[in-house]
């Protein structure tokens, strides 16, 4: 059993870190793509704008699929409920998501005007779109989500999507992802552009930067009022993987802080999170591209790690019926899945890194836009 | 309580999502070893034309990539959002080889993707070759994995349900991944890929030299297509084969719908159906003509042996479903009461568990402890009636199926033949049939995919989960939004992309090659170079 815990607590680690991935790796790319019509004025900007991420936006988007995979595997049940009852935004995630790469696959490939006004928009939508709704998710897990389950395992939704989707505390959270894609995008747009798309971008990125620091200490102040989850009896963590038949589980306001009170060193993480933003505005501002986007990867890596202290070991807490909250412990695979999942990740996820770095390093330096518009058929 | 109008429309929109997504796929198998080939030959000879093949080929590919990818999403999110009680069911185990498929084959395909396209001028001829190589490499594990969880589907290795946390847990990788149907489907799939995109090559090649132009360009590129494309079509047809028999030991149902056998089949002389017109609300053929002597030899690889029919196939499930009603009650029971005589009474059952599942959709209000012993034989015929997929939509999807590979052969073998003696402008007709198949082969996927998902029903995972009790439990506005949103999106892709398609594809090779801009044009290296103290901002 011990084995199994330590599984589980690893690959809680790792959903993080995947998560990490997809918001610096895809989040760079929807802010370019929201950014696209803010900082391209006229088509040859734009199209040296998505040449910046052209290369690479595919190998990123990856961090997207590996992220479903991986909760589909490591965790089922969160898999199955948070999916399902997270309907109506997951789809409409899901629309964006699959308007990009056929966004950036078609629209250079005709000239007329129409067309490529289309898929800018295409790029708008699909780029902040996700995000904000990445970003809201989060904040409709942190006030938890009205689900239950049957005797068999199957989830039952016990409130209407609107009220999760449209709430303050969640569109701050929408708000704040957007702002810090935004932000990564535009260093990005800087590190490899010149001229006007660079001053724009570095315009846009420290607002971004600036805005989600503000965000986030709102949200912090916020979420000591917002009732969290705590349970009130033991918890076996090798317990088996179902919902069904837990520890008593209460809501009570400020609970999400537990985790900080007891341990004080996971303060350093909205600490980290909050020099990433305001260093990284500075960064910016001082001309220092890359030194911003690295910041930038900062501010979300504290950011999500604050998510994921508060709330641990709760993965999608039940407002319904709190005792069948989903939690590290009950939504888990298999020992032998993970063991082996775990495998195949410590194996593959250096590899990844290592040519994915590759790619960047050939790909590398500034796009010249008069390269771009003597090419008519790049991005 | 499950709502029948929702399960079907989640059918519906898997079934309208998956038939898209698989129009893109074969090409993109096909064609990235098509592309590999070519640039080999380019690298080994030198010779520009093979560059420019590279290029075009290139570029159609990546028009049907980009949608090939964005649809394969929707795959991925639809177990999640519209099959919950599956996901929660089989995630241990079928989550695994999806979310390794993104580790080990979907990243590298679409990192090394970029720079096949944009890293001409950046990489050294062999060094592009490989990164060619790996992009082909990736699209083919991909669908080796993905194949492998849906061969978990259709085959259920490696895994046993688990009453305490009422999901099947996984037990064996090995079983797993080295599942004969798994692994015979991978083939059998993958190769019929490279027959699309031999045929797509193929047929747009046979266009340019009806039309007299490209020609240098367009006998090159026909002659590899054909080659390769009756090789792989041989391949299929063999491998198809060898499914068929994994059919007959694995899933008894599914061949009996595939054949159209209503009566049992006894060897030798049991015949094969050529043609013939069933009708599945009176469990027997309007009409047919078959062959004798054909039938178990072709299927079982033996004379003397019985191929159950459908008939015979509802008498065991009924039995089954008889213990299957024993093994869910005694299930709930120890669900809710964790009561020891409960399990020992599940453990007796528990291999006919999915036919319990399959009896409560006709229970009354879904409870099969209130089914009254008069309810009782109704319940067990229409369990036993619903253990069968549609045997005309079986029957046809896999003939068309069939018939499509075998006339592929033929148009192939004529190709090649004349291709290799240099006389295709004298035979205009192969010409004409080669640019008229180009979609063939993407038809005879999509049969072959409704032959081997139809033929599957109704289960999700043979034998243990009827599709049915798979879906999510969502209200009708949600299931209107999603299938209109998908319409709508669908129908602008593939709007564009057969636009796109057709465009480039009458443009022909050279004007619309990528031109390379050298690499001090496009853009300056980052570190230490003028561009990076670009201060234009301040």
């Amino acid at each position: 059993m011990e084995l199994y815990i330590a599984l589980k607590v690893i690959w809680a680690g790792l959903l993080g870190v995947l998560l990490c991935g997809l918001a610096i790796m895809v989040g760079m790319d929807m802010g370019v793509g929201t950014l696209l019509r803010f900082v391209g004025r006229t088509d040859a900007e734009r199209r040296t704008a998505l040449a910046m991420i052209g290369p690479h936006w595919d190998g990123n988007q990856v961090w997207f699929i590996l992220g479903g995979g991986a909760i589909f595997a490591a965790f089922p049940t969160l898999y199955a409920t948070s999916f399902s009852t997270f309907y109506v935004v997951m789809i409409l995630l899901l629309f964006a998501m699959i308007l990009r790469p056929v966004a950036f696959e078609y629209r250079s490939k005709v000239a007329a005007r129409h067309w490529r006004a289309g898929w800018d928009w295409a790029f708008l939508v699909s780029g902040a779109v996700p995000m904000i709704v990445f970003g809201a998710a989060f904040g409709n897990i942190l006030q938890g989500v009205g689900f239950h389950f049957s005797w068999d395992g199957q989830y039952y939704q016990d409130e209407s999507f609107i009220w999760y989707l449209l709430n303050p505390f969640a569109l701050l959270c929408g708000v704040m992802s957007i702002s810090l894609a935004v932000y990564q995008g535009g260093a990005m747009l800087m590190i490899r552009g010149s001229g006007d798309i660079a001053a724009r971008a570095r315009r846009f990125a420290m607002a971004g930067g600036v805005l989600a620091a503000a965000l986030f200490v709102i949200g912090g102040v916020w979420i000591t009022v917002i009732k969290g989850f705590a349970f009130t009896q033991k918890v076996n963590p090798g317990m088996p993987a179902t919902p069904l038949g837990g520890p008593a589980v209460v809501m009570r306001a400020g609970a999400w802080l537990d985790n900080f009170h007891s341990v004080p060193i996971l303060w350093l993480f909205p600490l980290i999170g909050l020099c990433g933003m305001l260093g990284g505005a500075l960064a910016l501002r001082a001309g220092k591209p890359i030194l911003g986007w690295w910041l930038g990867a900062l501010a979300w890596i504290g950011t999500i790690a604050t998510v994921g202290c508060a709330m641990f070991p709760f993965l999608m807490p039940s407002s319904s019926m709190p005792s069948e909250s989903l939690t590290v412990w009950n939504a888990s695979g298999s020992a032998y899945n993970l063991g082996w999942m775990l495998g195949f990740t410590l194996v593959f996820v250096p590899i990844i890194v290592t040519y994915t770095g590759w790619a960047f390093r050939v790909m590398r330096g500034k796009v010249n836009p008069e390269a771009i518009a003597a090419d008519d058929h790049f991005y | 309580m499950i709502n029948p109008t929702i399960v079907d429309l989640s059918r519906l929109q898997f079934a309208l999502t998956a038939l898209y997504h698989f129009q893109f796929v074969p090409l993109t198998l096909g064609l990235s070893f098509l592309l590999a080939a070519m640039e080999t030959v380019y690298v080994i000879t030198g010779k520009k034309i093979y560059k420019d093949m590279t290029l075009f080929w290139g570029k159609l590919f990546g028009i049907n990539f980009a949608i090939g990818v964005a649809t394969g999403l929707t795959m991925e999110f639809e177990f999640g959002t519209n099959w919950s009680m599956y996901s929660h069911f089989v995630g241990d185990v079928f989550g695994t080889p999806l979310a390794i498929e993104g580790l080990m084959a979907f990243f590298m395909e679409s990192t090394f993707v970029g720079l096949m396209f944009f890293g001409w001028d950046r990489l050294s001829k062999p060094a592009h070759l490989a990164v060619t190589y790996i992009v082909a490499l990736g699209s083919n594990l991909s669908a080796l994995w993905i194949l492998i969880a849906n061969g978990f589907m259709q085959d259920p290795a490696g895994a046993k349900f688990d009453p305490t946390t009422m999901r099947m847990q996984f037990r064996s990788f090995g079983a797993l991944v080295f599942s004969p149907d798994a692994q015979a489907k991978f083939v059998h799939t993958s190769i019929a890929g490279y027959v699309a995109g031999a045929m797509f090559v193929m047929g747009i090649s046979a266009y340019y030299l009806l039309r007299k132009q490209h020609r240098e360009f367009a006998l090159r590129s026909f002659r590899i297509a054909a080659l390769f494309g009756l090789i792989s079509t041989l391949a299929v047809v063999t491998l198809g084969d060898a499914l068929g028999r994994m059919d007959y030991l694995v899933q008894p149902t599914k061949l009996a719908a595939m054949e159209g056998l209503w009566h049992s089949a006894k060897g030798p002389a049991a015949p094969w159906k050529l043609i013939a017109i069933p009708n599945d609300a009176k469990q027997k053929d309007a009409f047919s003509i078959g062959i004798p002597y054909v039938l178990t030899p072709l299927v079982a690889h033996g004379w003397n042996v019985t191929i159950p029919g459908v008939y015979a196939l509802e008498r065991d499930a009924r039995a089954r479903t008889i213990s299957g009603i024993k093994a869910i009650i005694a299930l709930k029971t120890y669900g809710t009461t964790h009561d020891p005589a409960a399990l020992a009474a599940f453990d007796r059952h528990e291999a006919d568990m999915g036919y319990g599942f399959l009896a409560q959709r006709y229970a009354p209000h879904q409870d099969l402890s209130a089914i009254t012993p008069k309810e009782m034989p109704g319940v067990l015929a229409k369990t036993a009636r619903e253990t069968i997929p549609n045997v005309f939509v079986e029957f046809w999807s896999f003939r068309i199926m069939v018939g499509l590979g075998l006339a592929f052969i033929v148009v192939f073998a004529f190709g090649a033949y004349y291709s290799l003696r240099n006389r295709l402008d004298q035979h205009p007709l192969v010409l004409k049939a080669a640019m008229l198949a180009i979609p063939l082969p993407i038809l005879a996927c999509e049969f072959g995919w409704v032959t081997a998902e139809n033929g599957r029903q109704p289960w999700t995972v043979y034998g243990w989960l009827p599709t049915f009790q798979s879906a999510s439990s969502h209200g009708l506005g949600y299931m209107i939004f999603s299938l209109v949103g998908f319409m709508l999106l669908y129908s602008l892709f593939i709007a564009a992309e057969l636009y796109l398609m057709f465009k480039f594809a009458r443009l022909g090779p050279g004007v619309h090659a990528i031109p390379v801009p050298p690499a001090s044009v496009a853009a300056r290296p980052l570190y230490g170079q003028p561009g990076y103290a670009d201060k234009s901002w301040k």
